[in-house]
Parts: structure tokens; sequence; C-alpha cells
């Protein structure tokens, strides 16, 4: 019976973490113009609409060329801008780290207006460049958070044996510094990509007129119904985001893998 | 022999706390110098600012007579091992060792060659292709060490290389460390706080506390002319007497007048006496200089250890025989293993002593 009470539990959790995802995509394969909830056959035809549709292919490129490019620039600045937290004393390291990580836990409707406002300020014309530039301070933070652990656990005596071989301050930070931190690197890469792809609130403040993302056209178009190629549309984001969640994962687990198989040969 | 190192006023603070002060230290070629103290003492200072990743707030670093102290840790002509090894974890072991080699432009059958003598040199044949993180924190510092020496070095810096080791496998690695600064023939800096290990291994000892140097010599000279209390108390056992210089080689030390070889003290002048344990020399009751009882023993393998009282003082005595506890005893020395030093000339040198 209590057996019985705890399968039923984590049942229902999945059932209410999952159904709404597997209507989504059962949806998605419904031969209906209108999301009814009726089944009326299988078909493949909003999957071709969605391929076919010029204004959503073009969403879809903004959203990864944003998601691509901000995850690129956060990476690489959050990498810098940690090893520079790292040379810091206590107390501003206490200080800095605080001070970067308000804006994460700060309301995302707030970022987004004050990001607005500052743009329209200092007479920044909307678009693909305010959008970017936003998703590149939102991601930041999180880039800091995944490298900085690991570069704490690298520490300087790595950096100062590259040195006292010959080396100079960038090659020995891309030959010895770098690959050691890498699996902190990809983390924030990652979640800075999915983060991105993500958003919605932020972009739709800081984007141009006529400038979509996926997030912001799903938007726009349900005012007028949902159609059944959102629901392809939808179906679609979700794997790809499954994707990166898989690719994330397998990662974690082969660096966690090595780590038990060196382990054990060095006993 | 030529100086290949000179430190000159070397000065260095840290948060406004001063860790070394106006040091001056010359430095022979082809030797095994150890910088000893305890922690805190400057010595690891002393040798960040010889390998360039401490700069130093005044004072010159000399190279051969010429001063370095704007070269980049990469430019100057030391190689270093680190007391964590520092090994790079996703290189294997001839990539480590070839690491250096690399940046130096070397052919590639040179690095093969360099490699392959280093290993050997170091015990480690046939280890080249292994993991790092596969090898036990000995092999891993052979590893450092080859890593090293495979640059060819003018002076090779060791910062308590074998610190986290165990005592067996530490042992092993200061009679290779000997070895290998004789066959390599280049000098070598060694920091440790294990006055043993400097005993053991160096050619000259460096003694340093609070950013000073206490006194520098030869092991024999370290401990058997300590200069100071200090150094008496921190290389090996001593019992430290406060004791009254009658004339030239005579002293009062527990109310009783020894025998010894210094001169040049004065007349009735106040004075330290050390006498390290294992020469005190104990004997029947009213056959020595001194009568006692012991209170303590203790057995600690080579030899028992005992304390004695007698004349007011606690002495420290080592012997291979044994005397119980409540045993009347003489106790006798000989005058060359009375050890006479001024006391300490200000409060300033006092609080430093009594500090460590």
């Amino acid at each position: 019976m209590k057996k019985l009470g705890k399968k039923l539990y984590i049942g229902l959790i999945f059932l209410f973490l999952y159904l709404p995802i597997l209507t989504l995509v059962i949806m998605s394969f419904n031969n209906s113009e209108r999301t009814t909830g009726i089944w009326r056959g299988f078909t493949l035809r909003w999957f071709r609409e969605v391929f076919n549709s010029q204004q959503i292919m073009e969403a879809a490129a903004n959203t990864l060329l944003i998601a691509l490019a901000s995850a690129v620039i956060a990476t690489a600045v959050g990498v810098v801008a940690a090893v520079g937290i790292l040379a810091l004393s206590r107390r501003q390291r206490i200080l800095i780290l605080q001070m970067t990580n308000i804006p994460m836990v700060n309301a995302e409707i707030v970022t987004a207006i004050s990001l607005m406002l500052a743009f329209a300020m200092f007479g920044i014309s909307l678009g693909l460049g305010t959008v970017l530039f936003s998703h590149i301070c939102f991601c930041l933070p999180y880039v800091i958070l995944n490298v900085l652990p690991k570069l704490r656990q690298t520490g300087s005596v790595a950096y100062e044996a590259a040195r006292d071989l010959g080396a100079g301050s960038v090659k020995a930070f891309f030959s010895v510094v770098l690959p050691d931190i890498m699996p902190g690197v990809t983390t924030g890469f990652l979640m800075s990509f999915t983060m991105s792809v993500d958003d919605f609130v932020i972009t739709f403040f800081t984007r141009g007129a006529g400038v979509n993302t996926l997030s912001t056209l799903i938007y726009s178009q349900q005012k007028i119904g949902i159609r059944s190629s959102l629901c392809a549309l939808s179906t679609l984001i979700f794997m790809l985001v499954l994707i990166i969640l898989l690719v994330r994962l397998f990662l974690s687990g082969r660096s966690a893998n090595n780590k038990q198989i060196k382990g054990g040969i060095g006993g | 022999m030529a100086n290949i190192l000179e430190l000159v006023n070397i000065s260095k603070s840290f948060d406004n706390e001063l860790i070394l002060d106006e040091l001056n230290l010359e430095i022979r070629e082809n030797t095994f110098m150890t910088l000893l103290g305890p922690s805190g003492c400057g010595k690891t200072t002393t040798l960040r600012i010889i390998g360039g990743f401490t700069r130093q707030d005044s004072g010159q670093v000399l190279f051969q007579g010429k001063d370095i102290t704007e070269l980049p840790p990469n430019k100057r002509q030391f190689n270093t091992v680190f007391q964590k090894y520092a090994l790079f974890p996703h290189m294997n072991v001839g990539e480590n060792i070839a690491y250096g080699l690399k940046i130096s432009g070397k052919s590639k059958s040179y690095i093969d060659s360099k490699i392959e003598y280093a290993l050997k040199l170091v015990n480690m044949d046939g280890y080249r292709n292994r993991a790092v993180s596969a090898l036990s924190g000995g092999q891993q510092q052979r590893i450092a060490i080859a890593r090293a020496i495979v640059n060819e070095p003018k002076v090779l810096l060791l910062d308590e290389p074998l610190g986290a080791l165990d005592l067996k496998l530490r042992q092993e690695l200061q009679y290779e460390l000997i070895r290998l600064k004789n066959e390599l023939g280049i000098t070598f800096i060694y920091v440790t706080h294990d006055q043993e290990e400097a005993l053991t291994m160096s050619d000259t000892v460096v003694v340093m506390n609070q950013g000073y140097i206490q006194q520098m010599g030869s092991p024999e000279n370290i401990y058997n002319e300590p200069e100071n209390a200090f150094v008496a108390t921190f290389i090996g056992d001593s019992n430290i007497i406060d004791s009254l210089m009658l004339r030239d080689r005579l002293v009062q030390i527990c109310g009783t007048a020894f025998p010894c070889v210094d001169e040049g003290f004065g007349i009735n002048r106040p004075v330290d006496v050390v006498i390290r344990p294992e020469d005190v020399i104990l004997d029947e009751p009213g056959r020595g200089q001194l009568d006692g009882v012991v209170t303590h023993l203790v057995f600690q393998g080579v030899h028992y250890e005992m304390e004695v009282m007698a004349g007011g003082f606690e002495w420290l005595v080592q012997s291979t025989q044994i005397q119980p506890v409540g045993k009347e005893v003489s106790l006798r020395v000989d005058p060359e293993n009375i050890q006479i030093m001024s006391k300490p000339a200000s409060e300033d040198e006092e609080a430093m002593v009594i500090d460590a």
C-alpha cells in the first residue's frame, strides 16, 4: 500500500510536469487548422509549414544568431572577469561578486525596462544589436559563477609553474589554465546559450520594430489564435533544449567517469 | 668561487606587515643553499623574489652581477620545484616535462632525448605516457623535478618540495636531491622548515626568523656553534642556560664553574650557554661537575631522553644508558661542548627569540 502511494505520488508529479509538453507534441501532429483538442489524424504538415514560413525561419535565425553570439561573447568576457576577480583581495572580491549577482536575482521585467530606458536615453535605436547587448548582460553573471570555482581550484600555482618554465602570461593562460577550467567554461557557455534561446521578457522590450526571435514571434501570433504550426515550432524548440541538456549531461557524466578511472589507478 | 646570485637590501611587506627587512644574501655558484626557519620567517618570500613571482618593495636581485629585478619569471634562467608539485593535469608525464623545451623552440629529437634523460635521472624510466593523476605524491614530485631540470637552469629553486611526503619517502628523496645536485653541477636554493632536512642536504644553511638572517654557515657550524638562542633552539634540542662568564675559558653555570674554550667575552659578563643534550655525560654522584636527580625518562629509540634537576635548572640529557627516575647522578660537560653566546643586545632582539 505504502509502495503504491509512493509510486502514485511521483507519477502525479511527472504527470503535471510532462503532460502539457506531451499535449503540445501530440497537437503538433494533429491534422487540424486550430488547436481544438480533437484528434483528426496524423500529419507532418505543420512541420513543413514551419520550415516554409519565411517569418518563422527569420525568427529562428535571429534566435540562434543572438544565442550563439551572446554566449560566445559572454563566455569570453566572463572568463577574463573571473581571472580578474580572483586576483582581487578578499573584501573586494566579495563586494564585486555580490554586485554581479544582483542582476541575477533582479526581476526580469525590471532589467528589461531599465535596459530599454537606457538605450532610449543614450539614443541607441532598438534592433538586433540592443537585443544582443542585453543578452550578453544577463548571461555574464552565470559565466562568472561557473568559471570562478574551477579557477579557484586550479589556483595560481599552475600558472606560476608555466611562467617559471618560460611561458609568457598569455601563453601560460591558454596552455595551462584554460584547459583546466574548461568544464566550467563549457557549462557557462551552454547555460548562456539556453538562457538566451529561452528569453522572452528582455528580448521583447529591447528588440526594435520588426525584429523577432522565436519567443516574441510566438507571443505576437497567439493573439490571433494558436495555429497548429506554432505547436510544431514549440515542439522543435523543446527538442533543441532537450538535446543541449543531454549534451551537458553527457559531458558532466564523462568528466565524472574520468575522475573515477584516474582515482582508481592512483589508489 | 664567484657569486651567482646576490640579494641587496631586499625589503618586502604584505598588508603593512614587514616580511623582509633589508635582507642581504650572497649565493655562490654550485652550492646547495638552504633557507631554514619557522613559517612566516620570510624564507618562501625570499625564494619567490628570486624566482620573480613576488616583487620586492625595495632592494635589488643581482644575477651574475646584473640587476634582474625587472625580469619576469619566464625570462630568468631559474626553474622552480613547487611544494604542491604543480604538474599540469591535462598533460601526461612526457608532455609536462616537454613544456618548457617546446616553449624555447627546441627540436623534436632534442626534446625526446631530454625527456628520456630526465626520466632516467629521477628514476622514473618508462613513465613517459602515464597520466599525472595516476602517480603517487613522491612520483609526482620526481616528475616536477625532471620538468624543471630539463631546461638546464643556472639555479634550481625548491620550495619545500618534500613537505607533503611521508618520512621514509622524504629521506629517500633527500639523498636523491644531493646526488642530482652533484650530477648537474648547478646551484640549488632550497626552502624548508625542517632542520634535519637542512642539515642533511646543504652546503650552506641560512637560518631565518622574522625577516632577518639569524645565522649563515655550514651545517656543522650552525649546529655546533649557534650564534644566538633562536638558532640553538630551532636547530635540534638544547639546554640554554643563563650564565656568567667569569673570565676567558671559565664560565659559571648554575653556580658551578665550568672550564670552556671561549675567549673574549670579558670578565663577569652575563652570557647564554648552549649545551646539546647528547653532550651532557651522566656519572655516579660526586664524580661529575654538578650533582642532580633524574626527574623524567622517555625512551626514544636511538637513545633515552632524561631530564635532570641540577643546580636549579632542568637539564635535557640524551644517553644510550638508562638512569631511572629518582636516581642521583652527576653531570659532566667537556669544555669544547660548551657554546657561549652573547646575551641579545636589545629588547627587540630578545622579543624575537621569545616569539619564536
